[in-house]
């Protein structure tokens, strides 16, 4: 302590680990060439050759994709084209549905976390192995006895037909609700994991000097717990929201034709020969963007906010 | 003046551990106190049972007059410098100081410009919008101070705050503290484990050692008529003499040193037998004959204003001996026996 300097900044000191690494991340920017870019841009090619009509593609330049999912130009294709309201329905369904989802995680994700991150320090990690344990079954068999729990004589049903609750069963199956119950489940984890992993790096003498100034229990958690575990709330956000707008198997097993999303729309184009390969990487590509935009919204708007 | 905090017997078990033992003292209203023991001993627990952190396992704790058992910490007058501090991270320095006053519902404006009043009295100004993060530990730590006061307490609780601080540092804000308590008129309740910080600045001093307190009173009166072994070996440096007393009466005691030279002296007990005697360093002095102790002098340390002998009784016990440095002594050599003189008062027997 003693000879401490008494301006200088902390983040001074890291400057010089960082120059030392630059080489050593060679191997990180192959990986991300291989796995990031490379596919990236491969779709991008495909959204813009021909279809080829048994699957696949022909090697020719066509913006066709992108005008099938903008533009309606009639039954024939020679009517004056107007915007095409089918996809962007579809999109548009998507993301309510992910930011439902993603909600529903939030709300029981968080307590979760937070129960898990208070527990004694030698219990913690058993309550996190018990939350991993479902996931180790297979997604596909996850969501289909998510099915069988709430389907009209199913046991949720049941039971609270049983407690009298209710005189017919809710109909859950095939409806919007049972989606959003689908991809809650299968993402639960992606939420609890990050939130958990910040409200345990949380100070409670933060809490604590809070209570001291006056601050009732809600205010220190919306003034202070909040803003400090944020990254941790976003990320366990867009790790629910993102793989949720593209999913495809819980809106097909547990929705109906109402609830089509874009994972599904997607997933049908490079199925068989009723598919079109282009039009799927052109759907993609948009799905990708429109995710890149929020992105970039988000982070210049905490860059913004001056603390990060 | 009334009594700004009572606390009656408390105390405080964590599972079959028990870190207080009844504790019981009073602490007056616009009085600098300070709770004074070794690590562990159970001060920050007292303080946080005080700011409602900790529940009170047994006993009560009156906050002028009224029983604060079960008030949640928010609703208590009291605000805390908390030992690592404690500032909320996200925050800039200004914010951090006018939280109190926004949880007060004061409005912006004029919390904003408190709070920057608070920063000027800690010499803080330039760095209202710096996160807490890019300050040094002194600058948090005046931070802290500057949150905590601007509420306008009636208690302020501080946990070690000088305790991250350099030497210097540590001097100058001493200064400050006593001074900003003096003018502002707060209870302060002072923790360390730093007995030169508790006796250049409190009004009192409470002596605590594992979940006891062993003595209260001024400085003057723990360093001079400390109680018992503990108090008298904490407080400063002393020497322990196992002495026979002859006789007892009325708080003083007649007893014989080693060596045979009878002693009237101060004594904090009244039971005959074998006590400790203790008698401060500073207060020896050394003379040619008719010493009250006769010692070899074995070496000698040089402490700059000071000189520090260590000597050795007949009886193979040690004895440390300060004296001035100056021109006027003559410094004797190792291997010289010699008089021990102790100050008229000087000597004083403890309790146990
Ligand atoms: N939450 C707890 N659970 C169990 N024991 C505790 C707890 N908090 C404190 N203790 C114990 O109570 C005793 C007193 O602790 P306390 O923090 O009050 O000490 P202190 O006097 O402030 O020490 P220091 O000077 O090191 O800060 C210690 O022995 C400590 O181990
Ligand atoms: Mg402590």
């Amino acid at each position: 302590m003693a000879g401490m300097v008494p301006d200088q900044t902390p983040s001074a000191a890291g400057d010089g680990y960082r120059r030392i690494v630059g080489p050593l991340l060679l191997p990180t920017w192959v990986v991300i060439g291989i796995f990031l870019v490379l596919p990236v841009a491969l779709m991008a090619v495909y959204s813009v050759l021909t279809k080829e009509f048994r699957g696949g593609v022909d090697w020719q330049f066509s913006l066709a994709a992108y005008d099938q999912f903008f533009l309606n130009r009639g039954l024939f294709g020679d009517e004056p084209p107007t915007l095409e309201w089918t996809y962007i329905t579809i999109f548009w369904r998507s993301i309510w549905q992910a930011a439902m989802a993603t909600a529903l995680c939030l709300a029981i994700g968080f307590p979760t976390a937070w129960f898990i991150a208070t527990r004694p320090a030698n219990t913690r990690g058993i309550w996190l192995f018990l939350i991993t344990i479902p996931y180790w079954v297979n997604l596909l068999i996850r969501t289909v006895s998510l099915k069988f729990l709430i389907r009209d004589n199913g046991p949720l049903n049941e039971a609270l037909m049983g407690a009298g609750l209710i005189d017919g069963p809710l109909p859950l199956v095939n409806t919007n609700l049972a989606v959003q119950l689908g991809l809650f489940y299968s993402y639960l984890p992606f939420m609890v994991l990050p939130v958990y992993a910040a409200v345990e790096r949380y100070n409670f003498a933060y809490s604590e000097a809070a209570a001291d100034l006056y601050a009732s229990r809600w205010v220190t958690l919306r003034e202070i717990v909040l803003p400090i575990v944020k990254p941790g709330i976003v990320a366990g956000c867009l790790l629910v929201f993102i793989p949720s707008l593209g999913a495809f198997l819980a809106p097909d097993l547990l929705g109906g034709a109402k609830t089509f999303m874009i994972g599904s729309l997607i997933d049908e184009q490079f199925k068989g020969s009723l598919g079109n390969w282009p039009f799927g990487a052109a759907v993609s590509m948009i799905l990708m963007t429109l995710v890149m935009i929020a992105l970039l919204f988000y982070a210049r708007s905490t860059a913004k906010g001056g603390a990060a | 003046m009334s009594d700004a905090i009572d606390i009656r017997r408390v105390v405080k078990r964590y599972g079959t551990f028990t870190a207080l033992h009844g504790v019981s003292l009073t602490i007056r209203d616009n009085e600098f106190f300070t709770l004074l023991g070794p690590s562990g001993c159970g001060k920050t627990t007292l303080l946080r049972m005080i700011a409602g952190f900790e529940d009170v396992t047994q006993g009560e704790i009156l906050l002028f007059g009224q029983n604060i058992a079960g008030l949640e910490p928010d609703r208590r007058p009291v605000n805390t410098v908390f030992q690592n501090y404690a500032l909320f991270p996200h925050m800039s320095v200004l914010d951090n100081v006018a939280f109190g006053l926004k949880m007060k519902g004061m409005a912006a404006e004029t919390r904003r410009a408190r709070a920057g009043k608070m920063l000027e009295m800690v010499h803080l100004s330039a760095f209202a919008d710096r996160l807490p993060a890019q300050l040094s530990g002194g600058q948090q730590q005046r931070v802290a101070l500057a949150r905590a006061l601007a509420p306008e307490p009636r208690v302020l609780l501080l946990d070690e705050p000088l305790s991250a601080l350099d030497l210097k540092l540590r001097q100058a804000m001493r200064v400050e503290l006593k001074q900003l308590q003096e003018d502002t008129g707060i209870t302060f309740i002072f923790v360390t484990h730093d007995q030169e910080e508790a006796l250049t600045m409190s009004d009192r001093i409470a002596v605590m050692s594992a979940g006891h307190v062993q003595q209260i009173g001024s400085a003057r009166e723990i360093y001079e008529a400390p109680v018992n072994r503990f108090v008298a070996d904490f407080i400063g440096e002393t020497n322990l003499l196992e002495v026979d007393i002859v006789s007892v009466a009325a708080g003083t005691a007649r007893v014989t040193l080693p060596g045979g030279h009878p002693l009237t002296c101060p004594s904090a007990t009244d039971s005959l037998g074998k006590h400790a005697l203790s008698i401060r360093p500073e207060r020896l002095s050394l003379v040619a004959e008719g010493g009250d102790l006769d010692v070899t002098v074995e070496r000698v340390v040089y402490l700059g204003t000071d000189l520090q002998l260590l000597t050795r009784l007949q009886g193979g016990m040690e004895m440390h001996v300060r004296i001035q440095n100056s021109a006027r002594v003559t410094v004797p050599k190792v291997g010289d026996r010699v008089g021990l003189r102790i100050e008229e008062g000087a000597a004083r027997l403890l309790a146990d």
